[in-house]
């Protein structure tokens, strides 16, 4: 099943004008909201035990941005942070290490240091986190400022008010600006699809930054009710497995805030093996932005390997 | 009607995670209802919802926690006719023992109301230290209980288990009487309609032994009451599962439901916290 009934042809000249990238977007089919969310449903509802679950949890701690995007955050809690991405499990050291910490622009220089030669990546966002509501030269500045600091990964808003608007061309003009400013640093687009409103929008939305030159089409800043959700993330994990089928790019998918339970995240990860396919089984390929679904991980690797359910108080607080 | 009752977790009636029920019978073997059998993971999200309902239940004063088990006494009066209709059925009791049972059980609970802000003056202490401290020492609940409801006594004897952990402001885990589950689950509908936060008492009907062990070596339960555990075997063994992270273990003993109970289950719920308090020399 494609959403595309244009070739790959027609897909390198519908960025070519905003006319054409808005025809293009609001001519991709509907998403059945119905269906999606039946679907969804259906895909939580399969059972996953013993050996693939040791494999699902392992994987799902190996794809955590453990994040912490407060106000109140100070270098300490940094370091504490990365303490914990680098050693999840002080009592096992089997236990995987998480992909990258995700931070404020302020801190990334911490986290790197931190962080320095452990292979975990530093994530920041950037581009006026969480709002996006500032002009573009600061958004770039921002995103510059990060990656000069050593971010791996920038995680950008995109400006839901122009999107909503039908404004594409400004939304995609600032992707690509932004990317640029990026420079190698990985590229996270946020669509924020609790302000998105409709699965439609979801869907141009992710066809829209994934044509900008995302690497990662992320649900949320985390900031909005609601956040990411089992049937946003089908449909964006559909328009990527679309997108991969039209252009041979494989593009990121990562649902950030409200993934709490080891339950919760393996369903996320049958969906993502039953929609986009075994490639993005990956920590390259999903993430989930999180910080408090790293201890329940923890709690239930520990409930697998002792036999005993294990208590909160024996992991460490964010 | 014939139904099946369900468990009280957190607040809710959820029927047991594992779909399992089974046939609850009165004294003479004739069929009284289905209950729902409480299997392990219905025993972890009890846990769960009961640790969650600790700060909340905890953080209230005394006297407002007192004031909660008075009102259960309450709503348990204006149940008194279904509660002795079901200890009759259950334990084979006349119906004017079953009404006099109940009416201890109603006592009960006042009695152990009363001492919910009398707790700290008995219990707690100012210590005499040399140097220039205040020292004192106050009584703390522990945390989540598990409670291994007695077999034989299925409402005077849970009242008796439960009353003395939740006054404190721990939350409680309580497994039934198996073959008495009747007025237990009478007991959660009580709960949940007279002013008990959900999942400060969470009711589970089914077989101590098989839940037991689950709650033993459960590392979030820091209280186990082994009570209703009858084989002597079973319970060193849940106690040796215990051991863990060091719970607080209450041994099965002979008990005698309808004598003054004394003050050993309120205290055994309890951390003593002494603050050692700087005064000017």
């Amino acid at each position: 099943m494609t959403t595309l009934d244009s070739g790959v042809d027609s897909l390198a000249d519908v960025t070519s004008s905003e006319d054409r990238l808005r025809r293009f977007l609001l001519g991709l089919p509907g998403v059945d909201q119905v269906g999606a969310e039946a679907r969804a449903a259906t895909l939580g509802t399969r059972s996953i035990k013993t050996t693939a679950k040791a494999y699902a949890l392992d994987l799902a701690i190996s794809m955590i941005d453990l994040t912490t995007l407060e106000g109140q955050d100070t270098p300490g809690k940094i370091r504490a942070l990365c303490a914990k991405a680098k050693r999840p499990d002080p009592a096992d050291p089997t236990a995987p290490q998480v992909a990258a910490v995700c931070v404020y622009p302020d801190l990334v220089a911490t986290a790197k240091h931190e962080l320095k030669g452990s292979g975990i990546s530093v994530a920041s966002v950037a581009t006026a986190f969480p709002s996006g509501r500032s002009s573009l030269a600061i958004k770039v500045q921002d995103t510059k400022d990060a990656v000069a600091a050593g971010a791996d990964d920038v995680d950008m808003v995109i400006d839901r008010g122009a999107f909503l608007s039908g404004r594409y061309g400004l939304v995609f003009d600032e992707i690509t600006a932004i990317r640029e400013a990026a420079g190698d640093a990985h590229l996270k687009v946020i669509l924020e699809t609790g302000e998105l409103v409709t699965y439609d929008n979801v869907r141009r939305a992710s066809w829209l930054a994934m044509l900008a030159g995302a690497d990662f089409i992320k649900t949320s800043t985390g900031k909005v009710s609601p956040a990411a959700t089992l049937p946003v993330t089908l449909v964006m994990l559909e328009a990527v497995r679309d997108y991969h089928e039209a252009t041979g790019l494989h593009i990121g998918v990562k649902p950030a805030g409200g993934i709490r339970t080891a339950k919760d995240a393996i369903k996320y990860l049958v969906t993502v093996n039953e929609t986009a396919g075994p490639d993005w089984l990956d920590p390259e390929l999903f993430r989930f932005g999180a910080s408090s679904l790293l201890n329940d991980l923890l709690m239930q690797r520990t409930k697998l390997a002792t036999g005993n359910y294990p208590g909160p108080d024996y992991f460490t607080l964010d | 009607m014939r139904k099946t009752y369900k468990l009280y977790i957190g607040g809710a009636f959820p029927r047991s995670e594992s779909g399992r029920s089974y046939v609850v019978s009165n004294a003479k073997g004739k069929f009284l209802a289905n209950a729902s059998q409480a299997s392990r993971k219905d025993a972890r999200d009890a846990v769960v919802a009961a640790r969650k309902a600790f700060t909340g239940w905890h953080g209230r004063t005394a006297y407002n926690r007192g004031q909660v088990l008075y009102r259960i006494a309450e709503v348990m009066e204006g149940r008194h006719q279904q509660f002795s209709a079901e200890v009759s059925a259950s334990e084979g009791l006349s119906i004017s023992k079953a009404r006099a049972v109940v009416d201890e059980s109603i006592d009960r609970w006042v009695w152990y109301a009363g001492w919910a802000d009398k707790l700290a003056q008995v219990v707690g202490s100012s210590n005499p230290v040399a140097g220039p401290y205040f020292d004192f020492s106050l009584p703390e609940a522990t945390g989540v209980v598990a409670v291994l409801a007695p077999q034989d006594s299925s409402l005077l004897g849970l009242t008796s288990v439960i009353a003395p952990a939740i006054v404190s402001g721990n939350t409680v885990v309580a497994v039934s009487s198996f073959e008495r589950p009747l007025p237990a689950i009478t007991l959660g509908e009580v709960m949940a309609t007279s002013d008990v936060p959900g999942g400060v008492v969470n009711i589970l009907t089914g077989s101590a032994s098989e839940v037991g062990p689950w709650l033993a070596s459960h590392m979030d339960v820091n209280a186990i009451d082994l009570c209703g555990i009858v084989d002597p075997e079973e319970a060193t063994e849940l106690e040796i599962a215990a051991a863990d992270n060091l719970k607080r273990v209450r041994r099965p003993a002979e008990e005698d439901w309808s004598a003054d109970q004394g003050m050993s289950r309120l205290t055994q719920y309890l951390e003593l916290k002494t603050v050692w308090h700087p005064i000017g020399v």
